[in-house]
């Protein structure tokens, strides 16, 4: 090894059984540090896991849905405008959508109820949601009664429990059939819920949209790109929430900071003098307190990092699950696939370990700038 | 080897608290033997060491170094003026040359012997087999081998003695400067460090004690003795 690799291979070595002599003071410090550090990559790997689920079950979505709005509120659109809005250029697809809600009386939960436009369940089956299933305590081939439109009990029977993966978006989802759909609801004939529109060329749709809304004053169209911003809306960590925890995060960071900062101990004080005593220079000294600082806030970042993945990952981040989603009666309990975003570790990262590196060689810059002579007069 | 000329050091220039620590001593220490500063307290033998041994700078006057070869170019033809180099410069050349041994020992607490020994080479770079294997044969040579182990706290005050005496000779170095070197002891471990002592001088080393420890100045080993007072060198034999 070269010399000057050796002098930092001796100083780390130092650095490190510094740090062990003082082990009270450095391991409740590491213990804040990495929880602040756990807080706030928890917090930004929910988030960033959250919209990536969002941007995904979006991406089969349909460009533009048309609602029928009659006072201001939400009302079934006759499938007849289907027709026209089918004429209209760059529309390539419109197809009439049948959900709605079915509130469970007996288990007092809401569930979502729906006809996927591609191979509905057969009559009389229906797919639900893991969290229906838990709610329920069903299995696959069970029966479900629901009350009928006309007051009768429905009987269908469970075809199939959607996996957990989808349990974000899908966890209080029933599939139905058409018919059994209209056995439940009975909507008027010809309605449907709202109208899904396809739009081939992306830059279209703001055009399409426009015209539907000139031709049809009494809809809505939404198009996608809407739903994404209030999805990134609902998600985003400048919200409410996000800033109250990330705020009070870096308070603390910045507390734990300054008093490093101002703490220089008369005992670290008089180490530096020694070691300026025996030969050290100046940036010997920066050197040694920079491997202090980098030691200690690369454990803190690497070890807060990797339990805020556990938490996010493998336990679901359940310490703000409820906080962070509380909007349905039946709470999904999901496993978010894991993704990591570089650039906000990375801001994440200098956020943590440079300021604290500073904070640590300042003070101890101050002190190794006195000349080396005190130490004979300590 | 070192070669005073006028040198003086004045504490607070300028304010009211002015104090002239050293006046105007010139000095020849030769290479080898042991030389001894006493003098009341407050005379100045710590000052003058500072200075000698790079640790300060002298506000008047020229102090040359013979027989080092700085690891920089210099223009001093007989000897390195020391008297105006940058600090960077002052301590390659304090590491390389000097060893200090310290009134309180200065030792580092928490850690253990061998890595106090070793610690002034750290930032030489030197490969830290090498490094450790040259620390064992100084704890051998200071009948510290049973301690290389050790924490430091465990050690009596004689052990420590010679563990700073270690670590003062780990860069081997041609002068070693001691300040107060037996204050801490009792007479038995006085006399063994000037025994300790006149060993290193007798291997070539160039020895500098402060003390006002007859032990120390009345050691048939002391060379020479030269006594302070004021500031001022009062008498030299
Ligand atoms: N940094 C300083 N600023 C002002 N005065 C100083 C400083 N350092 C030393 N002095 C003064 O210089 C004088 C000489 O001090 P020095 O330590 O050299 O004496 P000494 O001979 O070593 O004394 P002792 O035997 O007590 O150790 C003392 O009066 C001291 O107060
Ligand atoms: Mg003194």
């Amino acid at each position: 090894m070269q010399p000057s690799l050796e002098r930092h291979a001796h100083l780390i070595d130092f650095a490190i059984s510094s740090l062990l002599r003082r082990k009270g003071k450095n391991l409740s410090l590491l213990a804040v540090y990495v929880l602040i550090v756990f807080v706030i990559a928890s917090l930004i790997l929910f988030v960033q896991a959250l919209r990536r689920e969002a941007s995904l079950v979006l991406t089969g979505a349909p460009e533009i849905v048309v609602q029928r709005m009659v006072a201001g509120r939400h009302d079934l659109i006759p499938v007849s405008y289907g027709a026209d809005i089918v004429s209209i250029r760059g529309v390539s697809e419109v197809v009439p959508r049948f959900w709605g809600y079915y509130y469970d009386p007996v288990f007092g939960a809401n569930y979502t109820l729906m006809v996927p436009d591609q191979s509905p369940p057969a009559e009389g089956t229906i797919v639900i949601g893991p969290g229906v299933a838990r709610n329920q305590r069903v299995k696959s081939g069970d029966l479900l009664t629901f009350r009928g439109a006309s007051l009768q009990p429905l009987l269908l029977t469970v075809g199939q429990i959607l996996p957990q993966q989808s349990e974000l978006v899908a966890t209080d989802l029933i599939t139905l059939s058409a018919a059994d759909f209209q056995a439940m609801f009975r909507l008027p004939p010809g309605t449907a819920t709202d109208l899904a529109v396809k739009v081939a060329n992306p830059r279209e749709v703001a055009t399409v949209a426009a015209k539907i809304a000139e031709r049809f004053p009494d809809t809505r169209p939404i198009t996608r790109s809407e739903i994404l911003a209030t999805y990134d809306a609902l998600f985003d960590w400048r919200s409410g929430m996000m800033v109250v925890i990330l705020g009070t995060a870096v308070l603390c960071f910045i507390i734990c900071a300054w008093d490093k900062a101002t703490g220089l101990s008369a005992e670290e004080r008089r180490e530096i003098g020694i070691l300026k005593s025996i030969g050290w220079e100046t940036t010997d000294v920066l050197l040694l307190k920079f491997w202090e600082g980098t030691v200690i806030s690369l454990t803190a970042f690497l070890a807060g990092l990797s339990l805020a993945y556990a938490h996010v990952f493998f336990f679901s981040a359940g310490l703000f699950q409820h906080a962070l989603k509380g909007w349905a009666v039946i709470y999904p309990d999901f496993r978010l696939t894991p993704s990591l975003d570089p650039y906000q570790l990375g801001i994440l990262f200098f956020l943590s370990v440079v300021p604290f590196v500073a904070a640590t060689i300042v003070p101890s810059w101050l002190a190794a700038t006195t000349d080396p002579d005190s130490a004979m007069r300590s | 080897m070192i070669t005073l000329s006028d040198v003086s050091k004045c504490f607070n220039r300028g304010l009211p608290s002015q104090f002239t620590a050293v006046d105007q001593v010139s000095l020849r220490i030769d290479a080898g033997g042991i030389t001894v500063l006493k003098g009341p307290s407050g005379s100045g033998k710590t000052t003058l060491l500072s200075l000698i041994g790079c640790m300060a700078r002298p506000t008047s006057g020229r102090i040359l170094l013979e027989g080092v070869s700085p690891p920089f170019p210099c223009p001093g033809e007989n000897g390195l003026d020391i008297s105006s180099l940058p600090e960077r410069f002052l301590t390659e050349i304090r590491r390389r040359t000097f060893g200090f041994i310290f009134q309180q020992f200065n030792l580092i607490k928490g850690i253990g012997v061998l890595e106090n020994i070793m610690l002034p080479a750290y930032p030489l770079g030197e490969p830290h087999a090498k490094l450790r294997a040259r620390a064992i044969v100084l704890l051998e040579r200071l009948r510290l081998e049973r301690h290389a182990g050790s924490r430091l706290d465990w050690l009596s005050g004689g052990e420590l003695q010679r563990v700073a005496i270690a670590r003062a000779l780990i860069n081997d170095p041609a002068v070693i400067i001691a300040d107060e070197p037996t204050a801490h002891l009792d007479s038995r471990l006085s006399l063994e460090f000037m025994e300790i002592l006149s060993g290193l001088a007798g291997s070539g080393r160039t020895v500098l004690i402060a003390s006002h420890d007859p032990i120390v100045y009345d050691a048939p080993s002391a060379a020479r003795v030269i006594e302070m007072r004021d500031g001022r060198i009062t008498a030299a034999q």
